[in-house]
């Protein structure tokens, strides 16, 4: 078993090893400016093959061939909205890893703003609540409870 | 009392929206390209030496864009659909050969040289249609996968209905089953063919 694991953790370990060499190779060209301007861009688009990738982590084809895609418009003096534009156009805002606020995304950008306020207000009602209730309870006391309350301090000092 | 209800309720309402949201398919993207003209292209034609076609040879018909690989799994599903669809020859098919040679996760790319990447490709895809039969009107030949990235291919096969006007109206992925011929694709075209 232990064995098994150890050599699991070697082999996933050669293999990241060498997945990271085959994408340095990839990433080493010419002009280290665009190439880091590739970089920065794949790092915003989705790999629609293996959807929780992105394309600069992706070694799916379609990743590979859409990143040749950016280097050729980056290259043609393409700017960063045009070539998003480019993506979006064809793959929708999906591609998009940080969606456009608009009409269809607003769920997903108000969501947890929305779910966040329902707990405010729903804790707030629940202290309010609570606090009444323990103001309730704390009743002034009685003219014999005082009077018990003396004779037991006074029996208390005596000892 | 009233609280447990009120607790039940947003168990309930959280239990239905994940059971829509894990019913859907992730492979489902909406296409932005629907209602837009389809991408223009002019690319060969398999086993017409020569000839090329483009989107606008089809205007004034209701047609179907159908990308497909040898090396594409699903495209084995649903080529006799396919086949069986086209008999009937009421919708043309044309087929959109999708890097035929290079999306082959099998083939080691820097083993075949340049010049015969394309003789190779078309050896194969007309191999395929010979064996599996040929529904398609003709074939295009996408080498490089440019024309596919212009229709967000991203998952083969895919196929897109394509109206008289040349825009799309509909874009399936996955292989087409009869019952998406049935209920999508057919009551589409015959709206669009009225």
């Amino acid at each position: 078993m232990n064995c098994a694991r150890i050599l699991f953790l070697v082999l996933s370990l050669l293999s990241t090893a060498a997945y990271a060499s085959r994408t340095n190779e990839a990433a080493v060209a010419d002009d280290p400016v665009a190439e880091k301007r590739l970089q920065e861009l794949s790092k915003e688009l989705r790999c629609l093959v293996c959807q929780n990738e992105t394309i600069a982590d992706s070694n799916a084809e379609l990743a590979v061939d859409l990143r040749r895609e950016i280097r050729g418009m980056i290259h043609d003096g393409k700017s960063n909205a045009e070539i998003l534009d480019f993506m979006v156009s064809r793959y929708g805002d999906f591609v998009l890893y940080r969606p456009p606020v608009k009409g269809i995304t607003m769920l997903l950008w108000g969501g947890p703003l929305a779910l966040l306020l329902i707990a405010i207000l729903a804790m707030r009602s629940y202290l309010k609540r609570r606090s009444q209730q323990t103001a309730a309870q704390a009743k002034p006391l009685t003219a014999e409870e005082i009077r018990r309350a003396e004779a037991l301090l006074k029996e208390n000092e005596e000892k | 009392m009233n609280r447990y209800y009120w607790i039940l309720g947003a168990f309930a309402a959280l239990v239905v929206l994940l059971a829509v949201g894990l019913n859907l398919n992730p492979r489902e993207v909406p296409s932005p390209l629907v209602g837009k003209p389809a991408p223009a292209f002019r690319l060969a034609v398999l086993g017409k030496e020569g000839a090329t076609m483009g989107p606008e040879d089809m205007k004034g018909k209701v047609w179907l864009l159908n990308v497909w690989s040898t090396w594409c799994v699903s495209c084995r599903q649903e080529h006799p659909v396919l086949v069986e669809f086209s008999r009937n020859g009421q919708v043309p098919v044309v087929g959109l050969n999708y890097k035929e040679l290079r999306g082959d996760g099998e083939i080691d790319m820097r083993r075949v040289p340049p010049e015969q990447e394309v003789p190779l490709a078309v050896k194969r895809a007309q191999g395929w249609l010979t064996e599996h039969g040929n529904p398609y009107l003709l074939t295009v030949m996408d080498i490089d996968g440019r024309v596919g990235i212009d229709y967000g291919v991203y998952g083969v096969p895919e196929t897109y209905v394509i109206d008289k006007t040349g825009v799309i109206r509909m874009k399936h992925t996955g292989p087409i089953s009869p019952q998406v011929l049935k209920d999508k694709i057919l009551p589409l075209v015959a709206e669009l063919n009225r």
